[in-house]
């Protein structure tokens, strides 16, 4: 009982990082541009794909991390410059589909150069399971918490210590603000992008020797990190963290409890009722329109 | 409004009786037929996204609800294909009704969210319910019978659904020039100013909703009788944002766009069958392109160069 | 009775009090002003009796009946028309169709019989056509009946949405600041046109900085001050109001 409950417990909480990486990315973009981007479902992809190559290539891991995680960043930053820039203050429908062709574009060029395959990727620190009142954590499981906890912690001194944090928290706060107080605000959106694609390729490395990874990954973990992000009311970063947790434990509990082939439905009901009866999530303000 | 945009109308008959008799041979025929189908459909979306400027990313959800009415409900349960198809139709009405009074208090990126997870669960169940659908490999459909006469040819097709496109234009720029269409555009325009006049914003948003749902399931059945079978790729994330893509490159609040968008779309796949996995970069591209430099979409931008000055 | 009866209305956005305990009447046929300066909450109030806002307390009646709380479109069955201080024009439409979406409620509005473009419908339609090119004709747009709006000046737009909110045929209209960066002729064009207006029968309420209009219009003048009322009455009883001449000279006495 305990040990099964405990079983989907790890699971859970262990998708439930990646989800949460992939929220707060969402978080950064919406706060810096109020853009949802579409395309952070594919930097997690690209994380785990280019880590597969890279190590296949024979580097050791931490160039593999660098890399995979440093190309995703670039990619983030082409996307927000060649995309998004161009068609500042354009119609919500409008910015939504630009971000999906984007991420459609990426998602295609890596079908095209690593083909349709599913990859693995060796754990950082083997695969001996470890035993905890009957249940087992795989090693590659506290690698995820670890790394995911110290993003956190660095993201909100990031936040809270720095000048530049501070800079990107007031811009989202009132951009125009931000900009009569001497804030680059184009180079806030230039960093939001480069993190959160970032945050997304790292939670797609860390997952994929548990999870596996191909092209066409994306789709699923962004869009569940969309729903984590909302989850935790869209803007929140506290919120995003904790509605990753949520979205991944509930998640495993259903697919454990109730039906393991509805498993990817669960987010998703999950946030048609939420948007039902809490519609600004379970950490959002309260907000007035102006007329 | 001028009379000159029933001219489109008049020219669209003229082509559609044409063609089945320039074409030369049933590939075309095939195609014409495909495109006419994804036209009406993206004729009912561009109602919700380009008048009512509400979007909605899990369309092709509702397409999957008719289409599968029509494949299991004939061949397991033995109904008529008529029955089948209408009652697929009005399930998918009431979900849309069902789901779209909560979700239409929300705006923009919530209501994308809402009907993104609408349309993933119902392809979710599509592909589990195997014993039913089939699950991912699909399932044949039935031929489609109507007062005993089963339509099936590429020519019968071709004029049952080009009758539909006909209807369709002709409902839908009635539409948008009455009461209720005026209302609804003026919604997306300013939704205060809408409101203090009188307009029930909430209950015209999920009309349209419920009709383009309607629209979409009808379509999803007479595409399942046309293909003769039936898979959950029909209605899976992918196939809505192609739906989406139609409407915005042919135009938003255009129904003549509409059918370009279809047309041009439908046509792409064939185009770049010979670059085998370019398409989801050739398609995504376009959406950006699109976008960035013609935000308007094909029609509305051409329309406007070609008339300055005497616009109405 | 009065025709719009306002008691100890208040509304709070977080800890600021935006209006507060604000009390007043308006008869038929009048035109009522609101001033003060900026930031007094004049367009919250607006907001708060068209039901853009809901009070955190208070009471509004009109015609004796408690309305607070209800809807735009509910509101707007009930006679109440309105124009914005920042315009809320559709530019997705032309000029003439933004008039006719003012007649909404007084249109059938079904579904059906527009996809079938029954000829009642459309009958009727052109008849309302007709009538928004009169309003626009009204407000000083003729020249513009056959424009699209993104095609209009700002001035025009102003007026284009008293011309919206006549074709609702109002029993009340609030107006907010028609002639904010309006230069002086237009301000007097659209002083005119106010009077007019309210020679029509409607009742008129003003929210506008212009203070020799607001003087030549209004019968009664309600001042407002961070939110609260700071007095009420004729425009002879204002301009002689001590704290009036303070708040709008800003000293404190």
């Amino acid at each position: 009982m305990l040990a099964e409950f405990l079983q989907f417990l790890f699971s859970g909480i262990t998708v439930g990082a990646t989800y949460a990486l992939a929220a707060l990315g969402f978080t950064l973009i919406y706060n810096a541009s109020h853009v949802i981007n579409f395309a952070q479902g594919e930097f997690i992809m690209l994380g785990g794909m280019l880590a597969v190559l890279f190590a296949q290539m024979g580097l050791p891991l931490p160039a593999v991390l660098l890399l995979a995680i440093l190309v995703p960043a670039i990619v983030g930053v082409l996307v927000e410059k060649l995309a998004i820039e161009p068609v500042k203050g354009a119609e919500t429908v409008t910015l939504i589909i630009i971000t999906i062709g984007a991420s459609l574009v990426i998602r295609g060029l890596i079908q095209v150069w690593l083909g349709k395959n599913t990859f693995s990727l060796p754990a950082f620190s083997g695969d001996e399971p470890i035993h905890v009142l009957g249940a087992t954590l795989l090693p590659q499981s506290l690698w995820v918490l670890g790394i995911t906890a110290l993003v956190v912690v660095a993201l909100w001194y990031f936040f809270n210590r720095t000048l530049q944090g501070k800079a990107m928290l007031a811009t989202s706060v009132n951009r125009l603000a931000a900009e009569l107080v001497g804030i680059n605000t184009s180079w806030v959106l230039f960093m939001s992008f480069a993190m959160s694609a970032a945050l997304g390729a790292l939670g797609g490395i860390l997952i994929t020797p548990i999870t596996m990874t191909s092209y066409d990954v994306g789709i699923m973990l962004g869009l569940k990190g969309f729903v984590a992000a909302v989850v935790g009311g869209l803007g929140n970063g506290l919120g995003a963290v904790v509605g990753g947790l949520l979205v991944g434990i509930l998640e495993a509990m259903g697919a454990g409890y109730i039906s393991s082939a509805y498993k990817d439905a669960i987010p998703f009901v999950l946030i048609l009722l939420i948007l039902f009866f809490m519609p600004r999530g379970l950490f959002g303000g309260k907000s007035t329109d102006r007329v | 409004m001028n009379k000159r945009i029933y001219y489109g109308l008049y020219g669209l008959i003229v082509i559609l009786l044409v063609l089945p008799f320039v074409v030369p041979n049933n590939f075309y025929l095939d195609l014409a037929v495909r495109m006419a189908i994804n036209a009406i459909i993206v004729i009912g979306l561009n109602l919700l996204i380009g008048f009512a400027g509400q979007i909605s990313l899990g369309h092709a959800g509702f397409l999957g609800i008719g289409a599968y009415a029509s494949a299991v409900l004939p061949m397991h349960f033995g109904w008529h294909p008529v029955t089948a198809m209408l009652t697929g139709a009005l399930a998918s009405a009431l979900l849309a009704a069902l789901v779209a009074k909560p979700i239409f208090k929300l705006k923009g990126h919530y209501l994308a969210m809402a009907t993104l997870g609408l349309g993933i669960i119902i392809n979710i169940a599509l592909r589990n319910e195997a014993q039913w659908t089939g699950g991912p490999d699909g399932m044949p459909v039935m031929p489609m019978a109507l007062f005993g006469f089963e339509i099936g040819s590429d020519r019968q097709w071709y004029w049952v659904v080009a009758a539909l496109l006909v209807l369709t234009v002709w409902g839908s720029l009635n539409l948008i020039d009455s009461p209720f269409g005026r209302a609804l555009r003026a919604l997306h325009g300013s939704e205060v100013a809408s409101q203090v006049v009188g307009v029930n914003v909430a209950r015209y948003k999920v009309s349209i909703f419920v009709l383009s749902a309607f629209s979409a399931s009808i379509m999803g059945s007479i595409s399942a009788h046309y293909i003769g079978f039936i898979s959950p790729n029909f209605a899976d994330f992918f196939h809505s944002i192609e739906l989406v893509t139609m409407v915005v490159i042919g135009g938003m609040a255009s129904v003549y766009g509409s059918i370009v968008g279809a047309v041009l779309l439908t046509a792409l796949p064939q185009a770049l069958a010979t670059f085998e996995g370019w398409e989801t970069v050739a398609f995504g591209a376009i959406l950006m392109l699109c976008m960035i430099f013609m935000p308007r979409g094909l029609v509305p931008t051409l329309a406007a160069r070609f008339s300055k000055g005497d616009d109405k | 009775m009065s025709l719009l009866e306002v008691k100890d209305l208040s509304i709070h956005f977080g800890g600021v009090k935006a209006v507060q305990n604000v009390s007043f009447s308006i008869d038929s046929g009048i035109v009522y002003s609101v001033i003060g300066p900026n930031g007094a909450g004049k367009t919250t109030l607006f907001n708060l009796i068209t039901g853009v806002y809901t009070p955190t307390s208070g009471e509004i009646r009109l015609d004796g009946e408690i309305i607070q709380g209800k809807s735009p479109d509910e509101l707007a069955r009930r006679g109440m028309a309105r124009t914005f201080q920042n315009l809320q024009i559709c530019m997705n439409m032309s000029a003439i169709e933004n008039v006719m979406v003012g007649a909404h409620l007084r249109l059938d509005r079904n579904l059906f019989k527009a996809m079938l473009r029954l000829p009642a419908l459309k009958r009727r339609d052109e008849a309302l056509r007709e009538e928004a090119a009169g309003l626009m004709e009204f407000v000083g747009l003729g020249e513009y009946v056959g424009a699209r709006a993104d095609a209009m000046s700002y001035g025009a737009l102003k007026r284009l949405e008293i011309a919206r909110a006549l074709a609702m045929k109002p029993r009340l209209i609030f107006l907010d600041e028609p002639a904010a960066g309006l230069n002086p002729k237009e301000t007097q064009e659209v002083d005119h046109l106010v009077r007019k207006v309210a020679d029509s029968g409607i009742t008129v309420v003003l929210v506008e900085h212009d203070m020799k209009m607001v003087m030549n219009l209004s019968d009664r003048i309600l001042v407002l001050d961070y939110g609260r009322r700071l007095a009420e009455g004729t425009g002879q009883e204002v301009r002689a109001n001590p704290d009036v001449i303070a708040a709008y000279l800003g000293t404190h006495a």
